[in-house]
């Protein structure tokens, strides 16, 4: 037996130091990591194990004036899945396929994707959701979400516009009041394992979602339905292109009603109407659902024909150059320059006052005073009534208005422009400018936004909107309001006139270029009491077949508007 | 003389009565405390995934029935009086060198390489039972050779007589070959009289570890990841970075038992080679090194045994066990610290593992039987 020697004793204790000594700087080594490395791997470890979910915020609802809900949101499921969790691919295709009624192809394709998520689906009814989170597949993700609705369906689609996928304003209302109706997104900060699995149990950094604000609109609900049955009425009797009514209040620029026949479904916004029904699925499809969301009454523009006398004789009583029986002769046409331009009635009106020009329409009339003008007052007057600007009506996608170059106007030019031919506006600024015209001389902007509603505070912003007035006098816009109401009651407007009401009002009957066409758009406005207005219609039916007379086929519409309106403003 | 006699009784009936409870209550508590860690650090992924049937505690489990066996080993090893083991001596090196070749040609695969050999349904891996065979074959020999271990050819002789061991642990499992080469050094240092040899052994030790890291392919990647795990590729660090993650986000105090998230599938092996990252983070800089301090003072009682040894063999044998032990606690703290490069190492009672514990109980039955041997008088 060998003894345990001291050498052997004294290498053990070195042995021993030696383990001593290692221990001493691994923990070392572990101090730095632990204490001054620690802020940063902390972050870095936080960056790994932390996922930011969202909480999808309720876009805000839109109410007309009375509070009728015109737009809302309905909850449904986006339906997801997670490739590295899925543990039964097979199981998760079958089952999606049956549930979302989706090919198998496609849902293969997405499942089978290598991303960290995958949408599937959106927009599921949240039934459908529970019965795919009943069957507890690993990595099927199910969300809430929400989706927009329209309960009117086509009710003022071009006017609400729509949301995309992402609950975004896409057109219209919902696209420029985007920022009041979006909300804020909420979001959940989660931990999650390695798989991407959320681990339970944590505390949840959770950020509530702030719902949209509540935007509330002067569009009446009933003025609305009434308008777009009208509408739907002219459309299919006249075999029109399509025809548009725009309701307003001339002393303030609300917009009470703005329908467009055809219109769409704001709930299934890429589905062509059935007009276009035959373009589905060809290249020209986007054309058309361009087309089919367009609001003629703000982003069309069209030669207004006689409703622009209205202008014409503004800009002349104002400038005091037209008395209401100074006396015309029209022999059925006018010579400007050499050339010949015909009125409507080509056997002419013969002798008649400015009072009895305007209410046959009289287009020499008109020319002559609009060459008594001359192009600088002319255009003067074109410019302080607000016709070269824009509106600045709260809807996106407005056109200009489409003018001569002063210089470029010539007396023939000129004699065109004052019976509302050569140039084009849009609905909604004639609309506006005979507003401004009537209601003692102020520019208004149209406008459907009235007040936002805070969903969080129940704060409410009112909206202001700019007015400008004296564009013309107070006696002008008088005489104007009586030289109107005389064309309804006793001139070419007199279908429009309803017994019991004042109503004032001109016809126009315009062809559409190229004029070889023969395509024609008949207008009618009108606005009611003459005395005080508070509402004003313009109707436009572009392309009727047959008779096409604003004065025949327009005003009766009006007439049947104001008959239904008026007893319900007052 | 009927005093002396009395006296010499009673220091008869003292000696017998010496066992070193210390080391005893060391490794209990050790034991204890891995167990603890090892469920936090698995209970999470065995809960969540189908291949564990979603149980907890299957770890726990597997670890705890471990170590009721590895306890018969521990009691078997006190038991049989460890003078018998030189008698086996060369029974322990023909066995672990033949389970070693065996286990090249007849192994199961794990992790891409065949370390474990089946007898029926038993399991168990041959280069762990080969460090034990290697500490008990060294200790006989070293034991019968003292004087000649001044000459560095003898050393050179010990060393040609274990390279068939280490050859063939080495040929599908490097780190173990190194422990063994390690404990093998250590248990040389110790029994040797001279110093000078073993700062050559050192030194060479050094160039061959280079020169064979430089060949083998692919640990030129784990070098890379080693020296940059920020920038390296990142299949090669991901492990390493991991571990870091854990262990830097624990600060101080750790973020408390249980709740570590790397431990949630980010730190692959958390319950293995990576618990003392999972402790890091939960325990804090004071729960690693409470665990550092716990492994220092089982080092140092086993430094107490092996010093009052009564003969060189029970010495060594201590000495091997000591080595083994530290060997691995260094390795493993080094390696998810990224102070060494990448190799799989585990944590001694605390890490998962089967044959592993086995041998670390029986290693500690075999200091504890040769603590039984230690005459109170001879303690100074």
């Amino acid at each position: 037996m060998e003894r345990n020697k001291t050498y052997n004793r004294k290498k053990i204790c070195i042995f021993c130091f030696i383990i001593f000594a290692c221990a001493c700087l691994l923990t070392g080594r572990l101090i730095y990591l632990m204490i001054f490395k620690h802020d940063y791997y902390t972050e870095k470890a936080i960056d790994l194990q932390q996922r930011e979910r969202q909480i999808k915020a309720a876009r805000g609802e839109i109410v007309d004036r009375n509070g009728v809900v015109l737009a809302t949101n309905e909850a449904v499921c986006t339906i997801s899945v997670i490739h590295n969790q899925i543990t039964d691919e097979e199981q998760v295709i079958q089952m999606l396929c049956k549930e979302l009624e989706l090919s198998e192809e496609y849902v293969r394709k997405r499942v089978e994707k290598v991303t960290s998520i995958e949408k599937i689906k959106s927009n599921v009814s949240k039934e459908i959701g529970k019965r795919i989170l009943a069957y507890e597949l690993d990595g099927v993700k199910v969300d809430e979400d929400y989706k927009r609705v329209y309960p009117y369906n086509e009710l003022a689609s071009k006017v609400l516009g729509f949301t995309g996928s992402d609950n975004q304003g896409i057109i219209g209302l919902e696209s420029k009041y985007e920022t009041y109706l979006k909300g804020q997104d909420g979001t959940i900060l989660t931990f999650t394992d390695a798989r991407g699995r959320e681990v339970e149990d944590l505390i949840e950094n959770r950020l509530e979602p702030v719902s949209g604000d509540t935007l509330q609109i002067t569009m009446d609900y009933n003025i609305q339905a009434y308008c777009m049955q009208a509408a739907e009425k002219a459309y299919l009797q006249k075999e029109a292109d399509h025809v548009s009514i725009i309701v307003m209040n001339p002393q303030n620029g609300e917009l009470l009603a703005m329908a467009n026949y055809p219109e769409f479904n704001p709930n299934e916004p890429f589905t062509l109407i059935e007009q276009y029904a035959q373009y589905a699925g060809t290249e020209e499809e986007s054309d058309y659902l361009n087309e089919m969301w367009r609001n003629p009454c703000v982003s069309d523009t069209y030669e207004p024909g006689s409703t622009f006398k209205i202008i014409t004789t503004s800009a002349a009583l104002e400038e005091g150059i037209v008395g209401l029986n100074d006396s015309y002769y029209c022999p059925g046409y006018i010579m400007v320059e050499d050339r010949k331009i015909r009125c409507h009635k080509t056997i002419g009106h013969g002798s008649e006052t400015f009072e009895e020009g305007i209410e046959n329409s009289c287009n020499p009339v008109f020319i002559s005073v609009g060459l008594e003008l001359g192009v600088d007052r002319y255009y003067h007057y074109f410019e302080r009534f607000g016709l070269l600007d824009k509106t600045h009506i709260d809807l996106p996608g407005e056109a200009n208005t489409i003018m001569h170059k002063k210089e470029n106007i010539g007396p023939v030019e000129l004699a065109t422009i004052s019976f509302g031919q050569s140039f084009q506006i849009t609905p909604i600024q004639l609309a506006t400018t005979v507003s401004s015209l009537i209601n003692g001389g102020t520019r208004v902007t149209p406008h459907f936004g009235m007040s936002v509603t805070d969903s969080t505070t129940g704060e409410v912003e009112t909206f202001e909107y700019e007015t400008l007035p004296g564009i013309c006098s107070e006696e002008a816009s008088e005489t104007l309001r009586y030289l109107l109401e005389q064309v309804v009651s006793d001139g070419s407007g007199s279908r429009a006139y309803l017994e019991g009401f004042e109503i004032g009002g001109k016809t126009a009957t315009s062809q559409t270029l190229p004029r070889s066409e023969n395509k024609y758009i008949s207008s009618f406005l009108g606005f009611a009491p003459a005395s005080d207005p508070e509402v004003l219609v313009l109707v436009i039916i572009h392309n009727p077949q047959g008779i096409y007379y604003g004065g025949t086929i327009a005003a009766p519409i009006a007439r049947e508007i104001f008959e239904n309106i008026l007893p319900y403003l007052d | 003389m009927a005093e002396k006699k009395r006296e010499v009784n009673k220091r008869k009936e003292k000696a017998i009565s010496y066992f070193d409870y210390n080391l005893l209550f060391l490794v209990i508590f050790l034991v204890c405390f891995g167990l603890v860690m090892l469920y936090s650090s698995s209970s999470y992924i065995c809960a969540n995934s189908a291949k564990y049937n979603y149980d907890a505690a299957h770890y726990l489990k597997l670890q705890l029935r471990n170590y009721i066996i590895g306890a018969f080993g521990m009691v078997f090893f006190i038991a049989v009086p460890y003078k018998t083991w030189k008698k086996f001596g060369w029974l322990a090196y023909f066995v672990s060198f033949i389970l070693c070749v065996l286990v090249i040609f007849i192994g199961s695969e794990s992790h891409g390489q065949a370390r474990w050999i089946y007898i029926g349904p038993i399991g168990f891996q041959p280069s762990e039972v080969a460090k034990v065979g290697v500490i008990v074959f060294l200790a006989m020999l070293l034991e019968r050779i003292p004087k000649q271990l001044k000459s560095i050819k003898s050393l050179a002789k010990v060393f040609a007589m274990l390279l068939p061991i280490i050859g063939a642990v080495a040929y599908n499992n490097l780190s173990t070959a190194i422990i063994i080469m390690g404990i093998a050094v250590c248990m040389l240092f110790v029994a040797s009289p001279k110093y000078s040899h073993f700062v050559v052994v050192g030194i060479v030790g050094i160039i061959f570890a280079v020169i064979f890291i430089a060949a083998a392919g692919y640990r030129v990647g784990r070098i890379e990841a080693w020296l940059h795990p920020e920038t390296a590729d990142p299949g090669d660090v991901y492990q390493t970075l991991q571990g870091l993650y854990a262990i830097g986000s624990g600060g101080l105090f750790g973020k408390g038992l249980g709740e570590s998230l790397q431990k949630m599938g980010n730190v692959p092996e958390s319950q293995n080679d990576m618990i003392f990252t999972i402790i890091c983070e939960e325990l804090g800089l004071f729960g690693a090194v409470c665990v550092i301090l716990l492994f220092m003072l089982i080092i140092w009682r086993m430094m107490v045994i092996s010093n009052n040894a009564p003969d060189l063999f029970g010495s060594l044998l201590v000495v091997g066990v000591m080595s083994h032990i530290a060997i691995q606690v260094i390795l493993n703290i080094a390696v998810v610290t990224n102070s060494i490069p990448n190799t799989g190492v585990i944590l001694p009672f605390i890490s998962y593992g089967g044959t592993s514990i086995l041998i670390l109980m029986c290693e500690i039955g075999l200091v504890l039987g040769v603590s039984r041997s230690i005459r109170l008088e001879s303690i100074k």
